[in-house]
This record gives C-alpha cells, sequence and structure tokens, in this order.
C-alpha cells in the first residue's frame, strides 16, 4: 500500500493478509474476481482448465488483503482465500512500501 | 457415493463446500450468469447466522434459479411449478422450528406463482423469500417475463417490449411483507446481511436480487455479463427506507437499492394460536 505520508498510527494498523486458492476445474471464465478484486490481485491465465475456460492466475499475490469478495461473488465455488498469521508471513510487510520522502 | 464425496472433499476446500452437495457441482448455470453469487451469499448468510443448518430447508420451483434447491446439502424441496411458495407454508406450519427459505426467480415467483407469493405476504407466514431477478424465462429460451423492462428486447418481443414490469418490493410491500429488500449480484455482502435479518426475522421477508442473464437477456440487449455489472456499479443508488413505490429499475435515472422495509406484525402462526387455539 502507497501512503503519501506515514500515518500517525502506523505500527498499530493491522493489515489481513491472504492467500488466494483457486480451484480450476469448477472455474467457468466469467472473469467476475478478475475485474472486481480490489487489489487487482488476480488475471485471466492463457491456458484452460479440463473444460475449455481460462481461469484465473495470481498475478499479484502479495496484495491480497483477504477481504474474500473473490470467495461470494465467484458464481461456482472455485475461489477462495485463507488468511496467513504474520508469523507464517514471509512477504514484505506492506507498510514498508510507503516511502514518503 | 460417500467415497466419491469425501475424494471430492480432499481435492477442493472451499468454506461452503459443506453446504454444498459436491457430487453435483459445477452446477448448470452458464458463465457469468448470477444466480451462482446470489446462491452463494445466501449460503453464507445461513453459515454467519448462526441457525443449525439441520433446521434450514430451501424450498425452489422450476427455472434455472429452481435448480438451487439441488446443490444444497439441506433438507431441500424442488417443486412444482410456481408453488414454491405453498410447500414452504406447509413446511413451516408442520414444523415452526424449521428456518424455511424459498430461494426461485422471477418467472416462478411473480408470474405463475404470483397469486402464491402475495397470499403469503398478506398471512405473514415466517418465511425468507429471495428472488433472482433476471429479467426473462432464461430456461425456456429467453421470452418476455412479468419483469422485463420497457423496450427490452427478448426471443417474444424482436421489436422491443411494449408492457410495463412489475417492481417486486412494491408488490411485496403493498401485499404486507414485513422485510422488503433489493440488490444486485455486485452487492454480495449486502446480500448476505439482508438474508442473515430476513432468517433471523419473524414474518415475511422478501428479498429481490438482480441478476445477468448473459445467454439470453444479455445477448438480445447487447450486453455481456461483465458490462451488466458495470451498470449495477456505476447506475445503482443505495436508498435504505426508499419508499417501494418510488424503487425503479431504470439505468437512466439509476437503480434503487436498499433495505427499504423493516417492520413488525404478527405471523401467520401466531395469529392463529391466539384466535383459534385460545381455548
Amino acid at each position: 500500500m502507497e501512503f503519501w505520508r506515514i500515518p500517525l498510527d502506523v505500527e498499530e494498523i493491522q493489515i489481513t493478509r491472504g492467500v488466494v486458492h483457486i480451484l480450476e476445474e469448477r472455474c467457468k471464465g466469467c472473469g467476475y474476481c478478475i475485474e472486481f478484486c480490489p487489489r487487482q490481485v488476480l488475471a485471466f491465465s492463457s491456458r484452460f482448465n479440463e473444460r475449455g475456460y481460462h481461469p484465473p492466475v495470481i498475478k499479484n499475490p502479495d496484495d491480497c488483503v483477504n477481504c474474500h469478495y473473490c470467495e461470494i461473488i465467484c458464481p461456482e465455488f472455485a475461489i477462495y482465500s485463507i488468511e496467513i498469521s504474520e508469523q507464517d508471513d514471509k512477504r514484505p510487510d506492506p507498510r514498508l512500501h510507503s516511502n514518503p520522502r | 457415493m460417500t467415497e466419491k464425496r469425501s475424494k471430492a472433499k480432499e481435492r477442493s476446500g472451499h468454506p461452503l463446500d459443506d453446504l454444498l452437495r459436491e457430487d453435483r457441482i459445477p452446477h448448470i448455470w452458464c458463465p457469468g450468469c448470477g444466480i451462482g453469487t446470489a446462491f452463494s451469499s445466501c449460503l453464507k448468510a445461513i453459515r454467519s447466522s448462526g441457525v443449525e443448518p439441520k433446521n434450514v430447508v430451501m424450498v425452489s420451483g422450476i427455472g434455472c434459479s429452481g435448480r438451487a434447491a439441488g446443490y444444497v446439502n439441506l433438507d431441500s424441496f424442488h417443486t412444482t411449478h410456481g408453488r414454491a411458495i405453498p410447500f414452504a407454508t406447509g413446511l413451516k406450519l408442520a414444523n415452526p422450528v424449521l428456518h424455511v427459505i424459498v430461494f426461485s426467480g422471477d418467472g416462478d415467483l411473480f408470474a405463475i406463482g404470483g397469486n402464491h407469493l402475495i397470499h403469503a405476504a398478506r398471512r405473514n407466514v415466517d418465511m425468507t423469500v429471495i428472488c433472482v431477478n433476471n429479467f426473462n424465462y432464461g430456461m425456456t429460451g429467453g421470452q418476455v417475463a412479468a419483469t422485463t423492462p420497457k423496450s427490452a428486447r427478448t426471443t417474444t418481443t424482436p421489436f422491443g417490449n411494449p408492457e410495463t414490469p412489475f417492481s417486486l418490493p412494491h408488490i411485496a410491500y403493498a401485499s404486507g411483507a414485513t422485510y422488503v429488500a433489493r440488490w444486485t449480484i455486485l452487492h454480495t455482502r449486502e446480500i448476505a446481511k439482508s438474508v442473515e435479518e430476513a432468517l433471523l426475522k419473524k414474518g415475511f421477508s422478501f428479498i429481490e436480487v438482480l441478476s445477468p442473464c448473459p445467454v439470453n437477456y444479455g445477448r438480445r440487449n447487447r450486453e455481456s455479463s461483465l458490462e451488466t455489472l458495470k451498470i449495477y456499479q456505476d447506475k445503482t443508488i443505495i436508498k435504505n427506507g426508499a419508499h417501494p413505490s418510488s424503487v425503479d429499475i431504470d439505468p437512466e435515472k439509476g437503480i434503487i437499492l436498499g433495505k427499504f422495509i423493516d417492520v413488525d406484525r404478527p405471523t401467520c402462526k401466531e395469529m392463529y394460536d391466539k384466535i383459534c387455539r385460545s381455548e
């Protein structure tokens, strides 16, 4: 997340992190999860699943904040996200990205 | 069968899988159809409401959305055309502990089953009705329905629909429903919250969910499902508490969404017990 200045309570803000799981064999390629992901985590893949649709692929795995929107909007029950705790999280802290000066 | 089921469980792991008959997934709904989203929001609401799944029954009629009863791993009933509400009324009266959800489409609930809906609302039978409105008869080939907007093209109105559509929340309100809401499939969290409130509410609750029908309605009106969702994103106005007579579905002026009515009224069973069983 990019901040134009570091918020005063940045140490207290907890940003949940998630990992997206895609059940490719269920996907029918409607693109809802890709289009409406608030963090643009997903993109269409170029390969086909066994029924001939293009399933989504995870483009920006570090950006997922585990909002579960893809999970509910998916009409096929083909995508879900699971929260990862900070200890297990090997990814860079999103707060470190901000560089105001 | 059980082996197949446990195998499917190992393979996947979607959080709603235990509420689904996984051996029947993938479902028959077309790519881009909104019924799946309405259905998953509904399952999410059952999960988050804290109601015991064994006390929830899903009833649906005939049509695309009528298939929902076959996919849910609860007690469910796929009834005759238009008669989902009478079956649900019977279930509720026979066993008042149950939380009855009617999940069906606009054709089933408002065209062939219109009379049942208005009378269940009048009697205030304690049930939750979720109506997926896709503006046409999707399963039979995209004919004009009671909800098709004016001048929309369908198989049977190739020059545009000359008739005025029903306003579903207005009918439900006028018939006496105690909870009336309308959302689109883009508003998944709001649908889930409404269904949860409706499940826990005593009385007749009606939730309309607007949904794209890419294969029939969308194709003849030059709208892909993503374009329909963009319209839902840009043109919808959330007005909680708006009077149901003023809630239009007009992309020019704005599609009014929200929780319109939330009142309390004695239910069918309470009135019956009070008047007929008071001795």
